[in-house]
């Protein structure tokens, strides 16, 4: 980010109210998710979205390693979000660092409010999330991927976790920024919401938004968070369905 | 997510609406509505027969990794062994696998086993397989016939646990395609006449076997086992949970 060198502001949005890579402003880029990608863990999803790629992969319930963290009457959520070396331009030092804590805890965070972790006590529930390539927006992309993980690791909850940034560029309220538009725009806004009960479970901001253009920002991000939810859902049931040409055919 | 009935296991009820709150197959039992989970954990039930793994020895009793949310202990006045305190290790050693019923579950999640009874005991030899323990019943098979199907065509011998691990011994080949059949199992498992597919795979790979399928019968099994026979476990159709053969994993 910082040694992009680019000096100079590209034009975030045209005269004709397209962005710079030709989308509307309640447009999101386009998504791909695939449930179930690995084998090894209880449940997993892969996400494209844009230029991210993020695999999530759930183990868990289980026992809950250092033991002290074991909580009597609940399972515990434990989330580790983590960017690989190569999913920035500029080869990014491995490892944990103050940004990855903070996502991998809000997220945890987000999640606890929506499983059903008294029906597991003493256990807990891991989610690793693998930003493979980023282009902002991948916390989102993550929570997006672990809760299909979930989904697909059969751990109850209340709903699936849609989730989807809005910012501000240009002056404009615009849906799902990507990389240039995080960059060089004046607000992000990342949130995740609960369909069921229209809860949101994660907000975030960076930036500056006025009162009425924050309650317009989190409006478009509900109606991004419904067309992500039925993605995600159409995933679940393309991995679990059986192509039609079942029986009889050898 | 629809209305009137009351919330089964699987779901979940706010302002007068069930919710799935699993990924499954909707199954009205009425008074309740429960959805079947098509993925998951194994989550214990009394009396099921499962084969766990020890991953720890401790004074007085072995942990089991069972393949649900917690371990399992195995205590040692659960075992047909005389075992002295502390010497649980000459008995039972990290890694070792043992084929075990559950006996009782309590809120807390604690699951107790026991090594007592028929068909129970220490797996020596063989090769254990995971299967999604959704996919139990399909690899059990109506009456037991998917199993009688495996081992009349491979000659080996063969042990279900309800946890989705499936233990197998006999002579390479014999493995090798018991294991093919499984991971075919688990592969098209909501398909029907899944039966005479694996069957069909089973014969057409007996080609490499000297013995034919028709000639491979039980008895053949046994003596085809490993010097190192194993305790009492038979042909698993005997442990088949009835209940467990349900309709709901028919659906598709």
């Amino acid at each position: 980010m910082g040694s992009v060198g680019a000096k100079e502001v590209p034009v975030l949005l045209s005269p004709e109210g397209l962005r710079i890579d030709g989308r509307r402003l309640d447009e999101l880029r386009p998504l791909r998710i695939q449930a179930g990608p690995l084998h090894q863990a209880d449940g997993s999803a892969f996400v494209e979205w844009g230029a991210n790629k993020v695999m999530a992969a759930v183990y868990g319930p289980r026992e809950v390693h250092p033991r002290h963290l074991q909580q009597n009457n609940k399972a515990i959520i434990q989330c580790k979000y983590n960017m690989a070396a190569f999913s920035v331009d500029e080869r990014k030092r491995p490892g944990l660092d103050r940004r990855s804590q903070e996502i991998s805890k809000v997220i945890a965070e987000a999640f606890e409010s929506v499983v059903f972790a008294e029906e597991f006590p003493r256990t807990s529930i891991d989610v690793y999330i693998e930003v493979l390539q980023a282009n902002a927006g991948t916390r989102c992309a993550g929570v997006v991927a672990a809760s299909v993980a979930l989904a697909d690791a059969g751990i109850p909850m209340v709903d699936l976790v849609p989730s989807v940034a809005v910012g501000k560029i240009a002056g404009q309220i615009a849906l799902d920024l990507k990389k240039e538009e995080d960059n060089f725009g004046e607000a992000d806004l990342p949130m995740a919401l609960v369909p069921q009960s229209g809860r949101l479970v994660l907000m975030q901001m960076e930036g500056h938004m006025t009162p009425e253009e924050l309650s317009r920002a989190l409006d478009l991000g509900v109606v991004g968070c419904k067309s992500i939810y039925e993605k995600m859902k159409q995933a679940l049931r393309d991995r679990y369905t059986v192509d039609a040409v079942a029986p009889g055919a050898a | 997510m629809s209305q009137g009935l009351r919330p089964g296991p699987g779901t979940y009820r706010v302002g007068g609406k069930v919710y799935a709150s699993v990924l499954g197959l909707l199954s009205p039992k009425p008074p309740f509505l429960q959805v079947i989970p098509l993925s998951g954990r194994y989550l214990p039930k009394p009396e099921d027969v499962v084969i766990g793994t020890v991953t720890d020895c401790q004074g007085t009793f072995w942990l089991l990794d069972i393949g649900a949310p917690r371990w399992a202990p195995l205590h040692m006045t659960g075992t047909p062994w005389n075992v002295e305190i502390g010497e649980t290790e000459k008995f039972l050693r990290v890694r070792d696998s043992v084929i075990v019923r559950v006996e009782n579950l309590d809120p807390t999640g604690r699951i107790g086993v026991t090594m007592l009874g028929d068909g129970l005991g220490k797996l020596e030899g063989g090769t254990i397989v995971t299967v999604s323990p959704a996919r139990i019943p399909r690899v059990v098979g109506r009456g037991g016939s998917m199993i009688d199907t495996i081992t009349r065509h491979t000659g080996a011998q063969v042990a279900v646990g309800q946890n989705g691990r499936v233990w197998i011994n006999g002579s390479p080949d014999a493995i090798l395609r018991a294991s093919e059949a499984l991971r075919l199992i688990e592969e098209q498992g909501q398909r029907r006449g899944l039966t005479e597919r694996v069957e069909s795979y089973l014969v057409s790979t007996s080609s490499s076997n000297d013995r034919g399928p028709e000639t491979a019968s039980r008895e053949s099994a046994h003596r085809d086992a490993p010097p190192h026979h194993v305790p009492p476990v038979g042909p698993a159709d005997e442990r088949i949970d009835p209940d467990s053969v349900g309709p709901g994993t028919d659906e598709y």
